[in-house]
């Protein structure tokens, strides 16, 4: 199909908010028939490791709801103010915040960040590890998913200059 | 609008965007040209969201309604 509408995605975050964009968008686009690549590069080269163990990083991002996922919907509902001082220096405070999280999304029917990748890789969508960032930070391609391909910018814009959606997230 | 005839039926009730898109595509892949798959969603934008889908994907949107927070949707595989 030469009409096929093309997506270019640059996933440049590791923390599980930032996350989701990318696979939310990838595997619909590609339940809408287009043909998708994302190019993985700084913090996001995490996302392409056999386990994500990507977390929400609250101390670093004021405006982040904090909801907890049980109790009574007023409860539920209610915005719990999380001073700075709190959420810097608070041992194991980003790990509870992660945990809440996860369990807020698995209860409103969210899927896992997991679960949307395995779609990706599943429904054919292009992952592309940044070998700058990867000599840099010093990963394998051995510690990614198969399937994960290298390359450079040019690889990148090769594909988004044909794109009719390129997003930096 | 509860008379159309179904070949198949998908439950999508309680999951949130993305997945009854998904899940939707998944199931009309398997089917034959032609035939009509009833879906039920709770999720709010699933509205937008198939209307959406399969004007991308030519899939015809035969009938969709709305009753006590259920989304239904019937949908043929072109």
């Amino acid at each position: 199909m030469s009409d096929q509408k093309k997506m270019a995605l640059i996933a440049s975050q590791g923390t599980l908010d930032w996350a989701y964009p990318p696979f939310i968008l990838a595997s619909t686009a590609v339940a809408l028939d287009m043909e998708v690549q994302i190019f993985f590069t700084f913090y996001g080269l995490t996302l392409l490791k056999k386990e994500i163990k990507a977390k929400v990083a609250p101390a670093s991002n004021p405006a982040m709801p904090m909801k907890m996922p049980f109790g009574p919907k007023g409860f539920q509902d209610f915005d719990w103010p999380m001073p700075n001082v709190l959420m810097g220096n608070a041992p194991g405070f980003e790990t509870m915040a992660t945990s809440l999280m996860k369990k807020t999304f698995k209860n409103k029917g969210v899927a896992s960040i997991e679960e949307l990748r395995e779609i990706c890789v599943e429904s054919g969508v292009k992952l592309i590890g940044c070998q700058m960032t990867m000599d840099v930070f010093g990963f394998d391609k051995e510690e990614f998913i198969d399937g994960v391909d290298v390359g450079g910018a040019a690889t990148f814009l090769e594909f988004a200059s044909e794109a009719d959606i390129q997003l930096f997230i | 609008m509860n008379d159309i005839a179904y070949d198949q039926e998908l439950d999508c009730k309680g999951m949130n965007c993305p997945l009854p898109i998904l899940k939707t595509k998944k199931q009309v892949d398997t089917m034959d040209e032609g035939q009509v798959l009833k879906m039920v969603a709770t999720d709010p934008g699933s509205i937008n969201d198939m209307n959406a889908w399969t004007r991308r994907t030519g899939h015809e949107m035969l009938s969709h309604n709305e009753e006590g927070g259920i989304y239904t949707f019937y949908i043929q595989k072109t």
